[in-house]
């Protein structure tokens, strides 16, 4: 299986199972998208009807299918999966990522929250640092040979309960002497009680922290509004700025979220590059699809050409010197996931779970707030066997519609929890997310194309 | 005239990798949508 698509003038040939990725001309780029439609005769003879005034020649089209051939013997071109359906190595009592709700409680109020304003459809409460030491207990406990520990502070406003914060990093740090282990820690906040103190400790301890921004002022201000209905833009801006220099080049991202009413996020990109801010995600809301801030499929075209768009401007900007990061046009091609790993998924529900105030495991922040979903508690680890063993079980082989699309081995059938909420199961797909995903994995790999053709 | 330019690519194979030291997407900005391929390999040995 390939997928072929032209974009910025390049011809960009994917093949599907070896992972192989070809930049071809326009004559190759002819071939092999009808080479498995004709007989080598009749391509040939199609292709000199095609290009023969442009001044290819019969030899020029010999050379060109002998190099697709030889590419298919290689098993790089119209290779067939060699692996069949395996089960991914991945262990089923091994848990390496945890993330912590320190609050489920928010100071802000944002209409779009997934997680119902920071509650999750329940109550308020904060973390207490006997749950959060359970938690950390129980990732140590059941980490396996796993070295490095990742625990991301999430909520709801992590912020809210910055005591706890502090407490659990401390004793994660006594405890990884012990256990000679090595815990990376990330936060995600809205910012709004960002102050100087909280800053310098979270740059000291936190390797990433994800920081919650729009976009442009009106953008922002739309949706993340306070409490006291006031846009929080004005707020938090200019502490991002300040938590931003003060981090000297230390991992964070601005986290944006992109709605039906800012379709052109770029705009909302360039913005949040022209604050400062290099480092940037830019993600579609998740929500009902009757919500007035839904995605629609008639935005799908302005959002690919929004996304299209994106991946020139940065690539002029590091032709210019001035560098953006933008976490979905990441990719490493040679030294990225494993096949095990692209098989397995995202993780959820196996090795990352989300630990609730209460002590409650849940296979992922998405889930938290649906009991269906409880897997357990930090005091009896993951009781519900059945559940882990259906998150294990999701791979990419259990998701029927994934098995004819190009894009599988990057996108390893999506995100559980959009699956379940659009579907009603963890194995379906949501069909809108694969459309964008799609879109940016193009541009993703175009990007990488150009700079080596830069080279 | 080089016609198909091939890029570097990791070897999709069963006998390689699985070691499990890759970080959660959702660790890092996504939480929303799954982004497997924008991670990178976390295991040195393969990296060299």
């Amino acid at each position: 299986m390939i997928h072929a698509y032209k974009q910025n003038g390049y011809n960009i040939i994917l093949d599907v199972h070896s992972g192989s990725i070809h930049a071809v001309d326009c004559l190759a780029y002819y071939l092999i998208t009808n080479y498995e439609g004709l007989d080598r005769a009749t391509l040939a003879k199609s292709a000199l009807v095609e290009f023969g005034d442009d001044g290819i020649s019969q030899a020029d089209i010999d050379e060109t299918l002998e190099d697709i051939e030889a590419l298919i013997g290689a098993k790089k071109l119209f290779s067939k999966s060699g692996y069949g359906a395996f089960v991914p190595k991945r262990s089923t009592d091994v848990v390496k990522a945890l993330c912590l709700h320190i609050s489920h409680s928010c100071n802000l109020n944002c209409a779009y929250c997934f997680a119902s304003q920071g509650k999750y459809n329940g109550e308020r409460a904060l973390m207490s640092f006997e749950v959060g030491k359970k938690a950390l207990d129980f990732l140590l406990e059941n980490s396996g040979t796993r070295r490095n520990l990742e625990v991301d502070f999430f909520g709801g406003e992590p912020l809210m309960n910055m005591q706890v914060v502090k407490q659990l990093v401390s004793y994660a740090r006594e405890q990884e002497k012990i256990y000679d282990k090595v815990f990376r820690f990330t936060l995600t906040t809205n910012g709004v009680l960002l102050n100087d103190e909280t800053m310098d400790y979270l740059n000291q301890e936190m390797n990433n922290v994800v920081l919650s921004l729009d976009g442009r002022r009106e953008v922002n201000d739309r949706l993340r509004r306070t409490y006291t209905d006031e846009g929080s833009y004005d707020i938090i801006v200019p502490k991002f700025q300040e938590f931003v220099r003060r981090r000297g080049g230390k991992g964070y991202y601005m986290r944006g979220t992109f709605t039906h009413f800012n379709t052109d996020f770029l705009t909302d990109i360039k913005h949040m590059a022209d604050l400062g801010f290099t480092e940037l995600s830019m993600e579609p809301v998740v929500g009902p699809s009757d919500s007035p801030d839904a995605l629609t499929t008639e935005d799908l075209p302005v959002l690919f050409d929004q996304y299209e768009h994106l991946a020139l401007e940065m690539l002029e900007r590091k032709r210019r010197g001035e560098p953006l990061t933008f976490y979905h046009y990441m990719i490493d091609l040679s030294h990225g996931p494993c096949l095990h790993k692209r098989v397995a998924g995202c993780g959820s529900g196996t090795e990352y779970l989300s630990v609730t105030p209460w002590g409650d495991l849940y296979p992922c922040h998405q889930f938290v707030g649906n009991e269906d979903f409880k897997m357990g508690t930090v005091d009896d680890g993951v009781t519900n066997k059945e559940l882990l063993n259906e998150f294990a079980g999701s791979t990419l082989f259990s998701k029927s519609e994934c098995q004819g699309c190009w894009a599988q081995l990057y996108c390893s059938g999506g995100c559980a929890a959009n699956s379940y909420n659009t579907t009603g199961s963890i194995n379906g797909i949501y069909e809108y997310g694969c459309e964008l995903f799609k879109k940016r994995i193009e541009c993703a790999i175009m990007m990488q194309v150009a700079d080596a053709n830069a080279k | 005239m080089k016609r198909i330019v091939t890029m570097e690519t990791r070897n999709m194979s069963t006998e390689n990798g699985g070691c499990g030291e890759c970080q959660t997407s959702c660790q890092s900005a996504c939480k929303t949508s799954c982004g497997v391929a924008n991670q990178p390999c976390e295991n040195k040995a393969e990296q060299e």
